[in-house]
């Protein structure tokens, strides 16, 4: 493979697509459909083509990329880097393993996305573009590129919410739009006191500043200690938006219950995500000291955010909502993990956002197809689904199994890895949090055992089971969760390094 | 003086100036002797391809060393050369704007529309290249007189002439203003020369006469600040803007605006970096006062950005939009870093390429229906999605989205508030949420554009002068917010003003 361009051919391949769709009439439906589905096919092959790679041993930071692109500023009486900012493109282990999920989900929400109704054409455009901003993200090798990925996510999303979502989606969409702006805003700000005092946004040059107290003196005006636990703060509230942590919650309810279910696959698949990887790469990776001083405190959110949102998730009656509060509620599982802050604690966290990011867009794909049949999500209106649509049926009950965390599927794993770290580090917040474990089976069985064996509330005459397209990636899905489930090492390998790195910088 | 002395100045570094002036003087002799129902289309044309000679003149001034003629009081530095680009590219697409604008009941004085720009163009190229505190307030009051004519142009119509009128009382004011604090400064020195003042301030270590000095430098700042549209005199600013024809609303707001800016760089760093405040114990007067204007700066976000929330007229939501990145301008000035001119500078282009842009499909839209209403936009996707995508670019730099040039130029400027130290955090703080503020306005035209259904249905035709903006605008934003290093490599070539006081 050409590794000069590898990178940015895997991040830009969407384009390819954008372009074409533009050269189509806004009426042929099939053939936008497909020229949608078909553009996020090279992504999928070149990340799936590196992961392979990855694991028969190939050296994965060869692919990296730097090309110079903005200078502010060539001032002579400093170093000719000083206030660069790079295009540069660079992956390890975790990014790869994000970038992976990230092309299979996007995959699958281009399969979901048949339901769309209206102006396919739009809708596929920004649909790539917003693949095209959550690829960058994790390929981003600086912070000031990282945050223009992260932004190109935000505007697709609000049209995406806004045009094509359901009642109240305008609504949602200014809240997505609002809630995010804040937390972009608080990024920019960390980023750019970054840049503007050590003169770099380059990560591993500014982790190697942060280590060196020789390259601080030389610093353009010095990072106090205050000014440090500042910033990483500011970070746990710009991720905690996305994230999201409790109490910034509000505007992710309405996005997972307003916008289309294609999109919520890749927001609560993909989006939230960012937010656990920025924590981790940014906060755990460029402050290290201070983020140990924190951890008891981001543990305790963690349990906070398990509990409020599976007890929340009891109550609902709308189908989407359980599934948005237990995605906050397993977001509370990250945070669990890297406030306990040892291995087994931080890799369970990073095991939990892929295991939640296959689990909620496996549950948020049905949704879509349950929506399209019957025209609701509500569970008191469902009910006795199993004998209209067995395998519908079925598959809501594994990926409830998958999300509760049974033995042998991806959720378990994780679940359990994270834990296990919090035991050994602080047993009596671990034992709180595992309450939340239990509430876990308790909501997500009530919400599914009525939908799918309930009293049938209603006639299901004339209503069809899933078709084989939309099967399709649904067994994909379930077999990639039983996979992680019974061979943790697919993923314990390729994250082995990027551990190592993050232990290293804890100091062992 | 003497014929000989006057004689040997270099003219040739005021070829633009020269330029502008005969164009101006031949226009309106020409529209003098031009039957009166002739068409005054081809005046546009020969004012725009003036204009564009003088660019042209001024790219080969390029090379030409800092040079200053006239007793001084005209000088060409690398300062003036650069912000002349904007004022005369703004001039420039103004003018294309101004050939197409149809208001309803039609326009009687377009020969005086053309010529008119020029000559407040004039004043502001007048105002880059100043080096005495006389020619200086010449080159303002010439934009100044000129903008009042040409507000009140529509001579029919309610609103421009209450505009017209309200920018002539504020402007007075200002005007007033700015005078009395230059008078302190004349008082204290002897001396109109800014080089001279500028030596003579520094020598001043007199309490007493310090303190005087302080409060010049606050009036200077006061009354230039309506030419900014900052805070405290941005009251002007809506009235005038909705009122005025909307090529002159794009004028002040991107020419005149670049104009203040230049005057206000230019005076207060060349008179009052080097005075001592504080007996001797600070180096700068300026940095004393830091926070004054700093307090101005954010006034100004927070009062342009809350109001503009309230807004449904389109063109007076711009109108606080337009005061809201005065605010953003003035934080990449208060904060004196090493990036000061630089982030200003890419500021102000940005906002050129956006602003004229967004101005430029507004006036289109609303000249049938002489509404502004910000209904005006619903579904324009649906009519033109290409005035559409072109106006969401607009509007998304104007936020500050990244992929624009409104983003690098924020960027730009924040990195100045953080880079000193101590760093500017309130005041970039109040940046930053009060840009999170604006997209709740400025999403709302998209919302509008894109989400609602559409009242009329016939696509709608930009004219070429207003498409060949649109196009130029639009392609700029995008460049610049993708590839800003074309920019800045040229921003490069004058080496940080380096000979800003030689």
């Amino acid at each position: 493979m050409n590794e000069m361009y590898f990178l940015s051919l895997l991040v830009f391949s969407p384009l390819l697509g954008i372009i074409a769709l533009a050269f189509v009439p806004k009426t042929q439906e099939q053939m936008i459909k497909l020229i949608g589905f078909l553009a996020t096919l090279p992504s999928l092959f070149f990340a799936l083509l590196a992961f392979v790679q990855y694991l028969s041993g190939y050296d994965i930071s060869s692919l990296q990329e730097k090309r110079s692109w903005i200078h502010f500023g060539k001032f002579t009486f400093l170093n000719k880097n000083t206030f660069t900012v790079d295009y540069e493109l660079g992956i390890d282990g975790f990014a790869l393993v994000m970038i992976v999920l990230t092309t299979i989900l996007a995959t699958f929400a281009a399969v979901a996305s048949i339901h769309i109704k209206k102006e396919w054409k739009g809708y596929f455009m920004l649909f790539l573009l917003l693949e095209i901003g959550m690829l960058g993200v994790f390929a981003a090798e600086n912070l000031v590129l990282f945050f223009i990925f992260f932004e190109i996510t935000l505007i697709p999303m609000f049209f995406l919410i806004g045009k094509w979502g359901y009642f109240e989606r305008e609504r949602a969409a200014y809240s997505y739009l609002i809630y995010n702006g804040i937390g972009s805003a608080v990024l920019l700000l960390v980023i750019l006191i970054l840049l503007a005092r050590t003169g770099t946004s380059n990560i591993a040059l500014l982790k190697e500043i942060f280590n060196d107290p020789a390259a601080q003196a030389q610093m353009m005006a010095p990072i106090s200690e205050d000014l440090r636990y500042g910033l990483l703060i500011a970070l746990l509230v710009a991720f905690g938006v996305k994230l999201p942590i409790v109490p910034l919650h509000s505007w992710m309810l309405r996005v997972h219950v307003q916008a289309p279910p294609s999109i919520v696959m890749l927001h609560s698949g993909v989006l939230l995500k960012i937010g656990a990887f920025g924590l981790i790469r940014f906060g755990l990776g460029l402050f290290p000291e201070e983020f140990r001083n924190l951890a008891t405190f981001i543990a305790i959110l963690g349990v906070v955010n398990l509990l409020y949102g599976a007890f929340l998730a009891f109550i609902q009656n709308d189908f989407k909502m359980v599934l948005a509060y237990s995605s906050i509620s397993h977001m509370g599982i990250v945070l669990i993990g890297l406030g306990a802050l040892n291995e087994a604690g931080i890799q369970g966290a990073i095991f939990q956002v892929v295991s939640h990011g296959l689990i909620s867009a496996l549950l948020f794909f049905l949704v879509g197809v349950l929506y399209e049949r019957v025209n609701t999500t509500m569970i008191d209106k469902l009910g006795g689904l199993a004998k209209a649509m067995p395998l519908t049926a079925g598959f809501l009950l594994a990926g409830a199994m998958a999300s509760l965390g049974l033995p042998g599927m991806s959720g378990f794993v994780s679940e359990f890895t994270a834990f296990l770290g919090l035991f050994a580090v602080n047993p009596v917040i671990a034992a709180i949090g595992a309450l939340g474990i239990i509430m876990t089976a308790v909501y997500l069985l009530r919400a599914v055992l009525t939908v799918t064996y309930g009293n049938a509330n209603r006639d299901y005459a004339g209503v069809m089971d899933i078709r084989f397209i939309e099967a399709l990636p649904v067994w994909l899905l379930v077999a990639l969760i039983v996979l992680i489930g019974v061979y943790p090492n697919i993923l314990a390998e390729p994250l082995q390094a990027t551990l190592e790195t993050i232990m290293n910088g804890l100091g062992g | 003086m003497e014929l000989e002395t006057l004689l040997q100045y270099k003219w040739g570094i005021m070829i633009p100036e020269f330029i502008i002036l005969g164009v101006a003087t031949i226009l309106s002799l020409i529209d003098l002797f031009m039957p009166s129902e002739k068409d005054r289309r081809l005046l546009g044309w020969f004012a725009f391809a003036g204009v564009m000679v003088a660019l042209i003149s001024l790219v080969g001034l390029l090379p030409v060393e800092v040079t200053s003629i006239l007793e001084d009081t005209f000088r060409l530095d690398s300062f003036a050369k650069a912000f002349k680009f904007i004022l005369l590219a703004g001039a420039a697409l103004v003018i294309l704007l101004a050939m197409d604008y149809q208001p309803a009941e039609g326009i009687r004085y377009r020969g005086e529309f053309y010529y008119l720009f020029l000559t407040a163009l004039l004043g502001a190229m007048m105002m880059a290249s100043s080096g005495d505190l006389i020619t200086l307030f010449v080159g303002l009051e010439l934009l100044s007189i000129s903008s009042y004519i040409l507000v009140g142009l529509r001579k029919k119509h309610v609103r421009s002439n209450e505009s017209a009128m309200k920018y002539v009382i504020n402007g007075g004011i200002s005007t007033a203003i700015t005078l009395f604090g230059m008078s302190y400064v004349f008082g204290l020195t002897g001396t109109t020369n800014l080089k001279d003042i500028a030596g003579r301030l520094s020598a001043i270590i007199d309490m007493g006469q310090q303190y005087l000095l302080a409060l010049a430098l606050l009036m200077l700042f006061v009354g230039l600040s309506f030419k900014l549209a900052s805070a405290p005199f941005h009251m002007w600013a809506p009235d005038v803007y909705q009122g005025a024809p909307t090529p002159v609303t794009a004028f002040l707001s991107v020419v005149s605006k670049t104009a203040g800016f230049v005057i206000v760089l230019r005076l207060m760093i060349y008179m009052f970096s080097g005075t001592p405040a504080e007996g001797t114990n600070s180096s700068s007067m300026l940095l004393s006062m830091q926070d004054y204007i700093a307090f101005l700066a954010g006034a100004t976000m927070i009062i342009g950005n809350t109001i503009a929330l309230k807004q449904r007229n389109v063109k007076r939501m711009l109108a606080y939009s337009s005061i809201a990145h005065a605010g953003y301008l003035l934080v990449g000035f208060v904060t004196m870093s090493m990036f000061i001119v630089d982030s200003i500078w890419f500021y102000l282009v940005a906002y050129l390429l956006m602003n004229l842009g967004a101005f430029a499909i507004l006036q289109v839209m609303t000249d049938k229906s002489d509404s502004e209403d910000i209904s005006q936009f619903a579904g324009l996707y649906h009519r033109s999605p290409l005035v559409a995508v072109a106006m969401g670019i607009f509007i998304l730099s104007l936020a500050g989205i990244p992929g624009t040039a409104g983003f690098i130029g924020k960027v730009n400027i924040f990195l100045g508030a953080f880079v000193t130290e101590p760093a500017h955090y309130v005041l970039a703080a109040v940046m930053i949420a009060t840009t999170v503020i604006s997209y709740v306005y400025y999403f709302g035209i998209l919302t509008q554009m894109f989400f609602r259904p559409a009242v009329e249905q016939t696509p709608m035709k930009l004219p070429l002068g207003v498409m060949i903006v649109v196009i130029f605008c639009a392609i700029g934003t995008i460049v610049f917010g993708i590839i800003p290093s074309i920019a800045y490599d040229f921003l490069n070539q004058f080496e940080h003003f380096g000979d800003f006081f030689s």
